[in-house]
Parts: C-alpha cells; sequence; structure tokens
C-alpha cells in the first residue's frame, strides 16, 4: 500500500470510530461550551486584550483534553495491528491529520460560542478566523506527537501538561500577537510576519513528528 | 599532560577573565556603568548552556541510532549542567537587572523565554524519572529532548529577535559590539566564553563517568 492510501484509510477508520461512539467530540464539545460559561460568570464583561488571551486559554485547555486521548482511546493489542498493516509514517500523520480536523471542528464551534456570549468588537474577522485555524491545526500537531511520548508513560495527563506547555508556548506567543493584530483592525500586512512563522512551526512540527515516530512507537 | 591540557586552559582562562574582567578598561556608559563587567560572565553562561543542550542533542540523535546506553548517559549529563549554567546565568542576569533596569524580573521576552526553555529542560527529567525501563527510557526521552531542542532556540534566539526587548541586539537594541569600539571587550569575553563551555564540558565529563562506574558496576552484579 502506498503512503497515501494508507494514510486516508487510516483517517477513514478514525472517523468512523468518532461516529459510531461520538463520545469523545461530544464530551470535548461539552466540555468547551461549559468552560466559556463559566468564564463568562466569572468576567462579566472583559477589554479585548483579555478576551483574546482568555479565548486562547480556552482553546489550548481544550485541544490538550481532545488529543490527550489520541493514542490511549484503542487497546495496545489493536494498536500493535495497526503497527503490523501500515507504516509508522502513515500512522502519525493520519492522527496529526485526524486531530487537525477535530481541532478545525472544535476551535470554530469554539469561536462561534464565544463570539456569541462574550460580545467584542472584531476588527477584522477574517484575520482572526484564519490565525484561529492555523492556531488549532498547530496545537493539534504539536499535542499529536507530545501524547504520542506521554502515551508511553504511566501518568497520562499530568505528562502531557508539562511536556506540552513549554513546547506550545512560542506557538501561542505568535498567535496572541497575530489575533491582537486582527482585533484592533490592523492593516493586514502588518501580520503577514507572523503568520508565515506560525505556517513555518506547523510545517517544522510535523516534518520532526514524521522524522522521530517511527523510532517512538516500537516498544 | 596529553589527556588534561584543555583543563587547564580552561582553568587559565578563567583565571584571566576573572582578572581582565575586573581591571580591565571598560567603556563609560550612562545606566550600566561598572556593572558592564557583567558581561565577560553572564553572556558566557548562555554559550556554555547552549553548548551543552547542543551536546546533548547530538548524543539524543546517536542513541536513536546506536541504542548504546553511554549515549544516552552524555545525553542526560550534559543536560543536567546545562540547566545549572541556565541557572545561573538567569541569576546573574536579575543581578544585572536589578541594578539597571530597575527590577530582578523584567518583563522581558529573553528573560521569559529562557525561564521557559529551563522548564522543558526540566520536563525532560521528570520525562525520564516517569519511565523505569532502560531502553524504553532512554529513546522515549532522546526523541523528547529533539523535540525540544528547535523550540528551545525559537524561545531563547528568533522571538526575542523580532519582539520589544530590553537586551542588547534585540528589538531594534545597539548589540554589544557598538559600544566596544576598540575590541578590549571582546578580547576578555571570547576568552571568558571558551573558558566556560570547557569547565562544562568538564563538569558534564565528570558526572559521565561517575554514571558510567556506576552503569558498568550495575551491569557486572547481574
Amino acid at each position: 500500500m502506498s503512503l497515501f492510501k494508507e494514510v486516508t484509510s487510516l483517517i477513514h477508520k478514525e472517523i468512523l470510530l468518532e461516529w459510531r461512539f461520538k463520545y469523545a467530540i461530544n464530551g470535548i464539545l461539552l466540555y468547551v461550551v461549559s468552560t466559556v460559561f463559566v468564564c463568562y460568570q466569572a468576567f462579566k464583561s472583559v477589554d479585548s486584550t483579555t478576551w483574546n488571551a482568555l479565548f486562547w486559554i480556552i482553546l489550548l485547555f481544550a485541544s490538550i483534553n481532545a488529543i490527550n486521548k489520541s493514542f490511549v482511546q484503542e487497546s495496545r493489542q489493536r494498536q500493535l495491528y495497526y503497527y503490523t498493516v501500515a507504516s509508522a509514517k502513515a500512522i502519525i500523520l493520519s492522527k496529526i491529520l485526524y486531530n487537525m480536523l477535530i481541532m478545525l471542528l472544535l476551535s470554530a464551534i469554539a469561536f462561534v460560542v464565544y463570539s456569541l456570549i462574550f460580545q467584542s468588537p472584531l476588527g477584522d474577522p477574517l484575520l482572526y478566523a484564519l490565525s484561529v485555524a492555523l492556531g488549532s491545526t498547530g496545537f493539534a500537531s504539536v499535542f499529536t506527537m507530545v501524547s504520542a511520548i506521554s502515551s508511553k508513560t504511566g501518568n497520562n495527563s499530568t505528562m502531557m501538561a508539562i511536556l506540552s506547555f513549554p513546547i506550545v508556548i512560542p506557538l501561542l506567543l505568535v498567535l496572541i500577537k497575530v489575533s491582537n493584530h486582527a482585533l484592533d483592525g490592523l492593516d493586514r500586512s502588518v501580520s503577514v510576519d507572523e503568520l508565515l512563522v506560525l505556517l513555518a512551526i506547523n510545517i517544522i512540527t510535523v516534518a520532526i513528528s514524521l522524522l522521530l515516530f517511527p523510532y517512538l512507537w516500537r516498544d | 599532560m596529553k589527556h588534561y591540557w584543555w583543563k587547564i586552559l580552561a582553568m587559565l582562562l578563567l583565571l584571566y577573565s576573572i582578572v581582565m574582567g575586573i581591571l580591565g578598561n571598560v567603556p563609560a556608559l550612562p545606566i550600566v556603568h561598572e556593572t558592564i563587567r557583567n558581561v565577560y560572565f553572564h553572556v558566557p553562561m548562555w554559550f556554555s548552556m547552549f553548548t551543552l543542550y547542543f551536546i546533548s542533542v547530538v548524543y539524543s540523535i546517536k542513541y536513536l541510532s546506536s541504542n548504546n546506553p553511554r549515549h544516552d548517559l552524555v545525553a542526560v549529563e550534559s543536560v543536567n549542567v546545562g540547566i545549572i549554567f541556565c541557572m545561573l546565568g538567569l541569576a546573574t542576569g536579575m543581578i544585572w537587572a536589578n541594578f539597571t533596569w530597575g527590577a530582578p524580573w523584567p518583563n522581558d521576552p529573553k528573560t521569559n523565554g529562557s525561564a521557559i526553555a529551563t522548564l522543558m529542560y526540566l520536563a525532560y527529567l521528570v520525562l525520564r524519572n516517569a519511565l523505569e525501563e532502560e531502553q524504553k527510557r532512554g529513546r522515549i526521552s532522546a526523541i523528547y529532548n529533539i523535540f525540544a531542542f528547535p523550540i528551545m532556540i525559537v524561545l531563547m534566539y528568533i522571538l526575542p529577535k523580532n519582539t520589544d526587548s530590553l537586551h542588547p541586539g534585540a528589538g531594534g537594541n545597539s548589540g554589544f559590539g557598538d559600544f566596544d569600539l576598540d575590541g578590549s571587550m571582546k578580547a576578555v569575553l571570547y576568552p571568558a566564553a571558551v573558558g566556560w563551555i570547557l569547565v562544562g564540558i568538564w563538569l558534564m565529563s565528570l558526572r559521565f563517568r561517575i554514571r558510567n562506574l556506576e552503569y558498568g558496576r550495575h551491569q557486572a552484579e547481574y
């Protein structure tokens, strides 16, 4: 089987699994909506900088929770089976792409709910949406690799947090900067550099994951 | 003499940098005044830390291809000593910042970046403790180490370059070289940096040799 075919059939399998159980996606959606409500009850009204920071923090925790399970939800025996039928590169690539899809869906819903409940003047909605899309795919690619590492240790969720937070901070800093530009409605040429950095971070993390995962999965 | 000449060299370079760092000529500048001499001690810490983390990532890559446990020991001991140098760099930086910028921890991207990078390497050590089986520990922590290294460079060198920073040479500030017109400071700074890098490698090799002996004894017992 070619790599492309392996990846597409693995993603198909992931989507099918999710569709049959609907447990993870519904759970994480409820998580996002209830976090937004908790923040709303706590803050009532916020200025635009806090609005932005709060949104990214909600998205950060939601994505950690969504991606944390990606290597532990299936049994070891079944994972062993995947490793015998597909190459390691296809497995990590399919996981990353699937998590990117999930994160795009999740962040779109989170964004709609958040901006419905918390009213804030958005200067440049299109640029903000672009930064949310780039941010959620970036979170997906970083967290997928870290969850692969942390799934090898026993205490999963603590490990996931301490391993991934320092790694994701550069991404988060750039994201907050771009989305602040979008909130203030600055000219788009100001944000081009940051968007390129975001794209570069995405490509680099996917490339490193592809290089390193073949060493990781063997037990 | 063949094996330890570089240790003597390191000592001589450090002695030179301490004597010349305190007695040598420095440009008279506002705000920093004589604290500019701290550049001989603050900057080499970061050079040494960077060298040690680089050694660590090289040995992590070697471990992945060779599975030789000694490569893993070099990687972890480099990180251990690198963290000490990072702490020293933060400490000298905080003393310096207290005099020149008015607070030990100003909101500076380079300071924050190095603190976050330290968290990342501490997480590497915690990850090692969480894994019991020796080969698995070596492999997984090597993967995290390789994953973390480019992020460390982004945090400490690339992000501060294009943000507003108090550090010289970042965010449009003039670099260190602009003040040092006759090169008398470079003549102290570079030997000091080489000296501290050698001391770092020396510390790392000592720690590695202890670990290696322990490892050998452990193997002999079973």
